[in-house]
């Protein structure tokens, strides 16, 4: 296989060919991006029906089986398949340029985890075509999900089955990539505050998602061969999906919101022009948050009736992680101070998040008050609460880098213009939505309601937070409308596009070739390509090596095989418990079609190929002209 | 001087609070405006925290909004490049160390609190002659409906619970076919009714409910339950004590009580026909019916939780129960009634009643 034909414009069918079988980390990121997107619009969507339902009290604008099915995809869609697939884009695109690497570890597995994960998002949304989708909450309790009649939960149970396999994969990818591939120089302490995210988010990952795994085995043999794990007529459980679900759950927050941490702590010193304060402390707050994560989950059942003192000690932990979490905010707020700050779009997302992540953040401490959560549990506030963090949190962090980021990964920039009025709208929409809600909550309405009956004093809130909901939704569109303009404008070909770039990823020159940096760099202090720059290295970087063979690995259509594989034998599974005869041959040759390629992938040896020294200046050439990237 | 001046101020911070907090919502739902004593440390602990909060909130934002303002960049310091700090041990500390004393005294009423509201022990008091002290109510949640058990008395009814003001009720809770959750927001926080075990708490209501607008306080289920979650309201009505005996010996003397098919009232007999299977007619008993206990129908608030307390409701919602709540086990449970034996049945069922 030779690289020369970057040179070449290729055709349509030949640069879909090479999406479908790329390994290449900074495609799979573009992928990631778009297909969080995409399903980012359809929660969106969703949670837009929702909200014209509950405008007005007894509306009938969706039933109440579908409100159901909305309220489930919406908040399965949102944490699944669009926040995680988004953040993992950007953690594909940037953490190798990040830590000087050519590709992650094992990018056939990068590959295969996206598939996995794509391919199962689909098959979860095909339910709404066939015969009705999830219906019991993104929680999913077991005795309501048990009793729920028709496919939706089977759809839920193995499409997040398969695409949690992907996200596990990527996970641990992830913390193989950041433990071994660094740059020489790179130690541990001089990762950026990114890299360091993504690294324990994965280890999260890690811990996390295999007892969600077990819960929705559980949950799948429960209803496809009647086993009782959750029947308690059989001596079955329901509060066991609770814990196992809570145990995945609680981490999953974190697991979405400290790359958003990470991506702000990356944003921030830019537009400050100042080393992020606090580093040493950054990174320890990170691991702790982590750590605690895990200890915390029947904050989200004290309700169930675990007794006071699982109440008491679950309470107390939960106080604590506001601890490192505050800890973070004021290292922001002091890396701004004494800066000099320049409000960009990304930097006017990550000024909007302070403020709304602290409010979504005390919330969560007054709900950690266990006797005080009585009220509030399953009340509107807690959906006050976990909206400030997502949104206030994670999708700001998700706009604000996707403006930061877009010159690395699409060589074009967003436009400043419409950032601003995209900004704008969604923030207040943000906050007209969800801020009333807390009242509601405390005025006594319950979550999960597809109407309400007028004259309890909740009309004129939910009105004016529907009112929010459009604003949100338009703000949205506002961004889809920036991002297509900017695939009509004009290539940057640039190096450091904010100016003030300060990790190695904006040492790069734009398009990023798809080896990265043709040598490796060498890192000689924490914000590695600030220093060079300060130090008057016209260069970009001092590299560790001498320009040399590139050694790459091959693209493969395996993954995608693999994952169809798995895709087909859910069908089967799916409709196994209607006794049609075609399912177990179905669930066959779906898994005979994953393990022949497994077989394929183990025994064909792909050792990759060399990209040669001529071959990567003439590439050079090609992408910046004459010289290279200089 | 300094001193009296800071408790002042938190003495008025504390009282504008309270007045917003308590200019918010309905009297008969909202948990700002509780009517008994658990509800009252539950809002007590919310004032506290968002006190708590808030003084957090206000800190951030001010050094947030003079970071911003202070160090924005001018257009002259286009080529400025601040001094690159690495932190502060000092600072490190400080806010470490603020944030923890803060939580810790949070915890303190939260941890007094937590177990002085999951003390239940007293549920199992008895007197010399071996009755137990304290009222229990044994609570079964069941799709779209609640039916209240009072074991010690032997009565059982649906829908709308009676509770007597001024003492510790107790609740044994449970459901009956998939998870609910127990909400009064005006009396108290929830606990859910699982499937495989009892939950037990107390509540206390301190007001009577005559004076309120429908003259009952609305419960509500707060776990999703399925299509009609939404629906699955119930209503609360407390009476002082001397009123509540009147009424469970009202509800005692109901005793065998039931509908003729040989009645010559076409809805009595229709009812005995179609309905008694599910639908009991006589207070005493206990829990497990098929259909919420009908005894004290005409009585109550409500027609099946949400629609209004009229004949006209009963006749809607028994031509077509789905429309009304869908999913509901009722739907298809009865045989096809004209509509003179459904307006009869309806006459019927709003005549039963055991208040005066």
């Amino acid at each position: 296989m030779s690289s020369v034909a970057v040179s070449n414009k290729k055709g349509f069918g030949a640069v879909f060919w090479d999406y479908l079988t790329t390994v290449d980390h900074k495609k799979l990121g573009v992928m990631y991006l778009l297909a969080g997107t995409l399903f980012f619009a359809i929660a969106g969507f969703e949670a837009l029906l929702m909200r014209i339902q509950l405008m007005v009290p007894n509306n009938d604008f969706v039933s109440a089986g579908l409100f159901n099915q909305l309220l489930t995809m919406h908040g399965t869609t949102m944490l699944f398949l669009a926040a995680t697939p988004l953040l993992f884009g950007f953690m594909n695109a940037v953490v190798p340029l990040q830590i000087g690497a050519r590709d992650v570890a094992f990018p056939f597995l990068n590959s295969l985890g996206f598939w996995l994960f794509f391919l199962g998002a689909v098959f979860l949304h095909l339910s709404f075509f066939l015969g009705g989708a999830p219906d019991a909450g993104w929680t999913s309790y077991a005795s309501l999900s048990l009793y729920s009649p028709g496919h939706g939960i089977d759809f839920y149970v193995l499409g997040l089955q398969i695409s949690g396999a992907g996200t596990l994969i990527s996970g641990i990818n992830f913390i193989v990539t950041i433990i071994t591939m660094r740059a020489p120089g790179m130690t541990f302490m001089r990762m950026p505050l990114f890299t360091w995210t993504t690294l324990i988010t994965s280890a999260l990952i890690m811990f996390a998602f295999p007892p969600l795994t077990v819960g929705l085995f559980f949950m799948l043999v429960d209803r496809m061969f009647e086993a009782n794990f959750f029947d308690h007529t059989m001596g079955g459980n329901t509060i066991i999906w609770e814990h196992l679900f809570w145990i995945f759950g609680h981490p999953e927050v974190y697991i979405l919101v400290l790359p958003a941490f990470g991506l702000f702590s990356e944003i921030i010193p830019v537009f400050a022009r100042k080393r992020l304060f606090g580093y040493s402390s950054m990174v320890f707050a990170t691991i702790l948050i982590g750590f605690l994560g895990f200890m915390v989950w029947a904050h989200h059942m004290f309700t169930t009736g675990l007794g006071p003192t699982a109440n008491a000690i679950f309470a107390v932990a939960t106080m604590a992680i506001a601890v490192p979490t505050g800890m973070k905010v004021f290292n922001w707020i002091l890396t701004i101070w004494g800066g000099s700050i320049k409000v960009t779009v990304p930097m006017l997302w990550a000024l909007g998040f302070i403020p709304s992540f602290v409010a979504g953040g005390v919330t969560g401490v007054m709900q950690a008050t266990a006797p005080l959560d009585y009220q509030l549990h399953d009340s509107y506030f807690i959906v006050a609460h976990f909206h400030y963090v997502i949104v206030g949190g994670i999708v700001t962090a998700i706009f604000g880098s996707m403006h930061f980021y877009w010159p690395i990964m699409f060589n074009r920039a967003l436009g400043e213009k419409l950032g601003v009025l995209t900004f704008w709208t969604f923030f207040i929409g943000f906050h007209l939505t969800f801020f009333l809600q807390h009242f509601l909550g405390l005025m006594g309405m319950p979550r999960r309601v597809f109407t309400y009956q007028a004259n309890q004093g909740w009309d004129l809130f939910n009105f004016i937070s529907s009112i929010g909901a459009i604003l949100m939704a338009i703000g949205v569109i506002l961004l889809v409308l920036n991002i297509l303009i900017s695939i009509k404008s004009k290539p940057l070909n640039c190096r450091d596009y904010w100016e003030d770039g300060r990790s190695l990823e904006w040492a790069i020159k734009t398009p990023v070739p798809f080896y990265n940096f043709k040598q490796t760099p060498l890192v000689r202090g924490f914000d590695p390509y600030w220093l060079e720059k300060h130090e008057g290295n016209k260069e970009g970087m001092t590299y560790a090596e001498p320009l040399s063979d590139i050694h790459m690995p091959n693209n493969s259509i395996l993954p995608l095989i693999m994952s169809i594989g798995m895709f087909i034998a859910a069908f089967g599974a799916l409709y196994h418990p209607d006794g049609v005869s075609w399912s177990i041959p179905v669930i066959i040759i779906g898994l005979g079609i994953t393990v022949a390629s497994m077989i394929t992938r183990s025994v064909k040896d792909d050792l990759g190929f060399h990209v040669h020294v001529e071959e990567v200046i003439a590439t050079e050439e090609q992408l910046y002209g004459k010289g290279g990237n200089k | 001087m300094m001193k009296g001046l800071k408790k002042w101020r938190l003495f008025s911070l504390l009282a504008v609070m309270t007045v917003f907090l308590s200019a918010c919502g309905e009297n008969y739902i909202s948990t700002l405006k509780p009517a008994g004593a658990v509800g009252k440390q539950q809002l007590n602990l919310l004032i506290f925290s968002t006190s708590i909060m808030a003084l957090v909130v206000v800190v951030v934002s001010v050094l947030y909004l003079l970071a911003f303002v202070k160090f924005r960049r001018k257009k002259q310091d286009e080529n400025y490049i601040p001094k690159q700090v690495e932190g502060s041990h000092t600072l490190e500390v400080i806010w470490t160390v603020i944030p923890i004393i803060l939580l810790l005294i949070l915890s303190v009423p939260t941890l007094v609190t937590t177990y002085k509201l999951g003390d239940v022990a007293a549920m199992e008091h008895v007197d010399e002659d071996g009755n137990k002290t304290a009222l229990t109510v044994n609570v079964t949640a069941k799709l779209y409906w609640w039916e209240f058990e009072y074991p010690e008395q032997g009565i059982v009814t649906a829908q709308e619970l009676v509770v007597p003001t001024d003492e510790k009720v107790y609740f044994n809770l449970k459901a009956a076919d998939v998870k609910h959750s127990f909400w009064i927001p005006s009396i108290g926080g929830k606990m859910d009714t699982n499937v495989e075990n009892v939950n037990k708490f107390y509540l206390e209501f301190d007001e009577e409910s005559q004076g309120l607008k429908d003259g009952v306080f609305y419960g509500k289920c707060a776990e999703l339950c399925g299509p009609s979650h939404a629906l699955m309201d119930f209503k609360v009505k407390t009476l002082d004590r001397d009123a509540f005996d009147t009424w469970v010996a009202a509800m005692q003397a109901t005793e065998g009580q039931t509908a003729s098919k040989d009645s010559t009232d076409l809805g009595e007999a229709t009812f005995a026909a179609n309905c008694l299977g599910c639908h009991a007619v006589s207070g005493a008993g206990a829990s497990g019916a098929m259909g919420p206990n009908l005894t004290a129908f005409g009585d109550r608030n409500r027609v099946a939780g949400v629609l209004e307390h009229s004949k006209d409701s009963i006749e809607t919602w028994v031509k077509n129960p789905e429309s009304i709540k869908p999913g509901n086990l009722m739907t298809g449970a009865y045989g096809k009634l004209s509509d003179e034996e459904v307006s009869a049945v309806a006459d019927y069922i709003m005549s039963l009643s055991v208040e005066d």
